[in-house]
């Protein structure tokens, strides 16, 4: 899994139809110090609610994804699993 | 998923069963601030409409042959749809 910070929205009218009316976030790859990686993000579907400015758990995995959205036909690999409250460094 | 660019199509006509009545455009991966980001690759459509020039969302590996109907093609990339809005907030971009 990958800790980050939700960045930014994209919106896709024409797409898979799996995608249709998920929302889907941009999210950048945190260090562990909280600051942005600046290199490293995801497109991840959105499970738990998350807003812009978040720190969210990524889960970048197609199985993982598939297991947790119950169905084992689904196209996705990366899906936003948790809201990250704190994190202690050390 | 990543974004990119559709930046051309290409037509094969000797190419695996799998792939056959698969459309092929050529993609430019981009970071998260629309700048290039790697080398293009070839990926199928399953959004159906790109064309050169879209915004795009795409995926690779496994999630890629599970885009399409019939499921698990012999492909690598492929396209999920198309871009009308990107909003990023604040962003340090590439270090470096």
């Amino acid at each position: 899994m990958i800790l980050g910070r939700v960045l930014g929205t994209v919106v896709a009218t024409v797409q898979h139809p799996y995608y249709s009316g998920k929302k889907q976030l941009l999210v950048g790859a945190l260090n562990p110090d909280g600051t942005l990686d600046g290199s490293r993000y995801i497109l991840a579907l959105d499970t738990v609610g998350a807003g812009v400015g978040q720190t969210v758990l990524v889960e970048d995995e197609g199985n993982s994804a598939r297991q947790i959205l119950g169905d084992s036909k689904a196209p996705v690999r990366s899906l936003i699993v948790a809201i990250v409250d704190d994190v202690t460094e050390g | 998923m990543k974004l990119g660019r559709v930046i051309g199509t290409l037509v094969a006509t000797v190419k695996p069963e799998g792939m056959k009545g698969l459309k092929l455009l050529i993609v430019r991966p981009l970071t998260a601030d629309l700048k290039d980001d790697g080398d293009p690759f070839v990926a199928t459509d399953a959004s159906a409409q790109a064309s050169s020039g879209d915004l795009v969302t795409w995926e690779a590996a496994r999630e890629a042959a599970l885009l399409h109907d019939p499921w698990f093609v012999p492909i690598d990339h492929a396209v999920v749809g198309i871009v009308d809005q990107h909003h990023l907030g604040e962003y340090p971009g590439r270090r470096g």
